[in-house]
């Protein structure tokens, strides 16, 4: 394993901004995997600090396959991570909105590329990623459709799920849609939470990864065996939403199969406590994210269901 | 007539709601729609708002159409000092054309289009950010210039930026409108958290004088500056490449020419200048950096280039 300083960025007030890649095996630019690009990101930290765990020991093994390099980047925004901020610490820019970067650009603009000219090239692309209302993810696989890979690809993770997305116009500068136009095939990986450490999240994340990597002969890892992915379009998932506001409660878990017509939650009102709304679920299917927060607005997306 | 055009409940005994005024006179259905606030941050069209909106009461007469006033689309984010909607740290401007079935942003979104399209003119005024100060302009992408740059030149504004389409800006409120046949003008003026009075009321004659061209205002106008229009100039960028202190040496709206010294970048620990900051190009400077902290990368100033070669002095 080789730690390297990918990008480095200078602040008047901070120690340096030091973006930092584990690099493990060499020759062939097989995968990268990158981390938090936001300061609550904190699962998808840990997610690949777990990965680095277990590539030291298949590279001490020798199990990392003959020419073929693995780089792993934990964290990005680390500045607005130890200030509790997401986005970018100065200008609340999302780094993540900034891809491909550019080297003269602004300063989020100027990280984006600094490290996407150190993740470019590889065949394939993996992304912890997260959502950005406060909730939690059945762990799935999710890709971009932009032509280039094939969904099929999804399965070798053996998560329960794997899902299409077709890209909308503020989807062209993330990483994972700017990866697919440089030809690396790039995949998003949801760890449940975001914020806070899920570690049976985790321990499936870091499993599908190696999975993966494993499938594509980059490594030879054993793993628990996985699921039969399922491949669906997120245009034919169900999102439910809130008809009320106030006090959200759950009443299932992710991953439970409801059927159509089932409370899947309640909202109350704040004040006197009276049940205001009851969220049923209008399709048959498996739950893949639930709303994890107190209280709610009208109109926000509470569960999604795969039909 | 005030009018809730788009409104959501919110968690705790409120609801999130986004209101017009309408002010309407004679037989004409002409309408322009003045529309502000997307961002918390940009207060300069709240003055505008204010300005345009007193002085049709106080004239009525001279207005034959409509004027709908939308002073807050981010009612929240101005309220809390927030550019993006603060619960979701969301750009509004980057959820356009919403939804209907969306969530919650995205609704409002879809809601906001509904109610702006089938203006005959809708003006969306903006105000840079906290970072940077800009003169008044308007910007607007090549493949809508042809449709958008008459209305443009009425506008009273010192610059007309004509900028290359982006993908990304397909999630704009202008874009959606102007896809939708609403021809809409994003205006850039002044600087985020502040009002220009000085702005405002150049563009307050500006507008005025729209609704005379489109024949829904029969009262004193006056005669508006020409602008300069970017085609066939390109803008220079200046970006620090230094983290400290901006410290500038030129002012607003100066021309310069290639190499002029145009501030520095200091370090307030060392007590050194970390940074000559010089002129990338000759031209006028149209945006100076206001905030005088800086990271590598932020930028200082925009450029704007003579038509053919040589400082316009």
């Amino acid at each position: 394993m080789k730690k390297k300083v990918l990008y480095s960025l200078r602040s008047p007030y901070r120690e340096q901004l030091d973006v930092i890649g584990f690099r493990f095996g060499h020759g062939k630019k097989s995968a990268a995997i990158v981390g938090a690009m936001r300061g609550n990101e904190v699962q998808q930290m840990y997610v690949c600090s777990r990965m680095v765990q277990e590539l030291k020991k298949l590279e001490a093994k020798g199990l990392i396959t003959e020419d073929h390099e693995i780089m792993v980047i934990p964290c990005i925004n680390y500045y607005s991570m130890n200030i509790g901020k997401r986005f970018w610490a100065m200008d609340n820019t999302d780094i993540n909105r900034m891809f491909p970067g550019y080297w003269q650009g602004e300063t989020t603009q100027r990280i984006a590329d600094g490290v996407f000219s150190k993740i470019q090239g590889y065949e394939y692309g993996i992304q912890l990623a997260s959502f950005y209302q406060q909730g939690n993810f059945l762990p799935h696989v999710k890709m971009m459709d932009t032509g280039f890979a094939s969904p099929e690809l999804m399965k070798d993770f053996g998560l329960q799920f794997g899902i299409i997305r077709k890209p909308r116009p503020y989807d062209t500068t993330t990483l994972n849609y700017n990866w697919q136009v440089w030809e690396t095939k790039a995949f998003s990986v949801y760890a449940n939470a975001t914020d806070v450490i899920d570690e049976n999240a985790a321990d499936e994340a870091v499993y599908a990864i190696l999975r993966f990597l494993d499938k594509q002969g980059i490594i030879s890892a054993n793993t628990p065996p996985g699921y039969i992915t399922k491949l669906i379009a997120e245009s034919k998932t169900k999102q439910l939403r809130s008809e009320a506001a106030g006090v959200f409660k759950s009443r299932i878990e992710i991953g439970k199969r409801v059927e159509r017509g089932d409370i899947l939650g309640t909202i109350s009102d704040p004040f006197d406590g009276e049940t205001v709304s009851e969220i049923r679920s209008t399709v048959s299917g498996t739950v893949y994210f639930e709303y994890f927060a107190p209280l709610i607005n009208s109109n926000t997306v509470c569960f999604k269901i795969i039909k | 007539m005030i009018e809730t055009i788009a409104t959501a409940a919110l968690a705790v005994n409120e609801n999130l709601n986004i209101q017009k005024r309408r002010i309407e006179n004679g037989r004409s259905k002409k309408r322009l729609s003045l529309v502000t606030g997307t961002h918390g941050d940009e207060l300069e069209g709240q003055y505008l708002a204010y300005i345009v909106g007193s002085y049709l009461d106080e004239h009525i007469d001279c207005l034959d159409g409509i004027v709908d006033i939308y002073p807050a689309l981010n009612p929240m984010g101005i309220d809390s000092i927030t550019r993006g909607v603060p619960m979701f740290d969301l750009d509004m401007n980057r959820v356009f054309p919403g939804s209907k079935d969306g969530t919650m942003i995205e609704m409002l979104c879809s809601m906001i289009v509904d109610d702006i399209s089938g203006s005959d003119v809708c003006v969306d005024v903006h105000s840079s950010n906290i970072f940077l100060k800009e003169i008044p302009q308007i910007r607007m992408s090549v493949p809508t210039a042809p449709a958008l740059l008459p209305y443009a030149k009425m506008m009273n504004v010192d610059f007309i930026w004509i900028h290359d389409a982006a993908t990304v800006l397909e999630s704009t409120l202008a874009h959606t409108l102007n896809t939708r046949g609403t021809k809409t003008l994003v205006v850039e003026m002044g600087v985020g958290m502040r009002i220009t009075k000085e702005y405002c009321k150049q563009l307050f004659g500006g507008i005025f004088n729209l609704l005379k061209e489109l024949g829904m205002w029969s009262g004193e106008t006056t005669p508006v500056r020409e602008p300069i229009v970017s085609e066939g100039r390109e803008v220079g960028f200046v970006n620090s490449d230094a983290a400290g202190i901006f410290v500038p040496c030129v002012s607003f709206g100066e021309t310069v020419e290639k190499g002029d010294h145009i501030g520095d970048v200091v370090d307030p620990l060392s007590s050194k200048t970390v940074e000559k900051v010089d002129a990338v190009c000759d031209g006028m400077i149209f945006t100076l950096r206001e905030y005088p902290v800086v990271y590598g990368g932020s930028l200082l100033a925009r450029i704007l280039q003579p038509a053919s070669g040589g400082a316009e002095k």
